[in-house]
């Protein structure tokens, strides 16, 4: 039976506890093809959930639904209890800045350094410099990359570029975490690192989020870990114990088809989501 | 087969302009409410303006200097060789040097423009823009038509100084005819009509040029190559309505100061 962890300072895990940042409620959008289809769930506060699925499901399209860069053809979608479908753009951008969002190939600016990449969001709201300076060297310790305060994105990898991306989503301490693919062509060492960093700020900060990935070892991973704040690094939980605020989505073909936990995914008869993990 | 592929390609084009006007309106409007971003007024106006005047310079003073030999020889014919310098001066100030001036502005800037918005669009930076609760039309679109509308109109002046000079260069040291009589000439005749035409017309050229090289950047799908696809469309679209609009306006000046 799966045994359901308590929060790391030990009071209850807040998923559940307050109303849903986000809900999907039928949401269906087509390009040339059709690419969501009748889309609806929820993420509740302090929750994690993993978006799993084959490459071209509709998983990035499903994440820019959520926090308005796209608009869908049917359905609604609550972020943070407001109706965005028919927001204005500029009614948007209070919202969004309520989020962070690290995208599948980082998106960094490329003519902007390290510095003013992760404090773009602070620069806009003319926050002072040495604040600035504070907090992206907060940020970039975060991620383990303080070293690279004045460099280019140029001049990094694409595990650096990635983290550093991750400093510029949380640097504003948003509400919720968007995360397209984040460990995508990274090489196992590195995909475990930026995992720790995700477990560290969902175990940490208890910031709601919503991870897409492809990777069965990252979710896997999320679920089975906890970010050891003594340490500061994650350890395994014991044997059967899972996190209790992150579940599972999982998409076929535009379709919602799994909503649940670690465990009923793992026990699902449903055939696709059987062959999907084997 | 046909009378559908006309239908689509003829609304294919109206929503492409009906989508342009509307971007080219949404980004002028942007400058009167807040945030504005100056700053970055500033570095486009950097970037487009103090980085074309090389070319500028040498178009616009070669171009006089053509005019200068190409007119002088016709002129011979008439014995008129003495209104070098008014022919020169008319020609830069109320056609030549704004024209030229937008073609290679745009040759250099709206294919910029297209490439780096194009860039950012396909490596996702527009949406990550977007998602840190900063508008694009307003960082990125608004400063540069701007700065591209009033750069084009100092640069447009620029060349017609240097076209007029390349013209008395011609006219002296090939020519050799009397450089006094030249500027004597090139000056008198002007009129301010003259100068408003010159200096109406940048004004458009630099919005056209900006709204289509913004327009086509943004517009970008299909990675690199896409990119490409963008920055032919911005400059050949930008160069085309430049010399339609100028037909369009020289015949509506030319009612108004006739």
């Amino acid at each position: 039976m799966t045994q359901v962890l308590d929060s790391p300072d030990g009071g209850p895990h807040p998923s559940g506890s307050a109303d849903p940042v986000v809900v999907f409620h039928g949401v269906s959008i087509s390009f040339a093809a059709p690419v969501l289809e009748s889309v609806s769930f929820s993420v509740a506060a302090g929750e994690t959930r993993v978006l799993l699925g084959p490459a071209g499901v509709g998983k990035s399209v499903l994440l820019k639904l959520a926090n308005g860069l796209l608009r869908p053809d049917r359905g609604s979608i609550r972020l943070f209890g407001s109706e965005i479908t028919k927001m204005r753009e500029d009614e948007l951008f209070p919202l969004r800045s309520r989020t962070g969002m690290v995208f599948q190939e980082s998106a960094l600016f490329d003519s902007l350094t390290v510095r003013d990449n992760v404090a773009y969001q602070l620069l806009q709201e003319f926050v002072p410099d040495d604040e600035i300076d504070r907090r992206v060297r907060e940020a970039l310790t975060f991620v383990g990359l303080e070293e690279t305060f004045n460099f280019y994105p140029g001049d990094l990898s694409g595990g650096m570029r990635r983290r550093v991306a991750i400093a510029r989503a949380l640097i504003h301490r948003p509400e919720l975490l968007l995360y397209d693919s984040p460990t995508g062509g990274l090489d196992p060492v590195t995909s475990t690192t930026i995992i720790e960093l995700i477990m560290k700020q969902r175990d940490v900060y208890r910031t709601p989020s919503i991870l897409v990935t492809h990777r069965l070892q990252d979710a896997f991973m999320l679920c089975s870990h906890r970010f050891d704040q003594n340490v500061g690094k994650m350890s395994k939980l014991h044997e059967g114990e899972f996190d209790p605020g992150t579940t599972f989505l999982m998409l076929e073909e535009g379709r919602l088809i799994f909503d649940g936990s670690l465990h009923e995914l793992v026990h699902s008869d449903n055939p696709f989501v059987k062959e999907f993990l084997e | 087969m046909a009378t559908y592929l006309i239908d689509r390609t003829a609304k294919n084009l109206v929503f492409t302009l009906q989508d342009c006007s509307l971007f080219a309106w949404q980004a002028a409007t942007n400058l009167f409410r807040p945030p504005v971003y100056w700053p970055e007024f500033l570095v486009q106006s950097d970037v487009i303006g103090v980085g074309s005047v090389p070319i500028v310079l040498l178009s616009g003073f070669f171009t006089g200097g053509v005019l200068a030999l190409q007119s002088a020889s016709t002129l011979a014919q008439f014995g008129a060789t003495a209104v070098t310098g008014r022919f020169v001066a008319f020609s830069m100030i109320r056609e030549l040097g704004p024209v030229l001036t937008g073609i290679m502005v745009s040759g250099r800037n709206a294919s910029s423009m297209a490439s780096e918005l194009g860039s950012m669009v396909v490596t996702e930076q527009i949406d990550a823009m977007r998602a840190l609760g900063v508008d694009p039309m307003r960082r990125l679109i608004t400063p540069r038509l701007f700065a591209c509308t009033l750069m084009l109109l100092f640069l447009t002046i620029i060349a017609d100084a240097c076209g007029i000079l390349g013209g008395a260069c011609v006219t002296i040291f090939i020519n050799r005819q009397d450089g006094t009589q030249y500027f004597h000439q090139a000056y008198q005749y002007l009129g301010y009509p003259d100068i408003v035409q010159g200096l109406v017309k940048p004004l458009f050229y630099g919005f056209i040029i900006a709204s289509i090289g913004c327009f086509h950047g943004m517009r970008t799908t299909g990675g690199t190559e896409g990119v490409g696809r963008s920055t032919i469309q911005a400059v050949v679209w930008a160069s085309v309505l430049i010399i339609f609009v100028d037909f369009m306006l020289t015949q509506l000046l030319l009612t108004i100061f006739s």
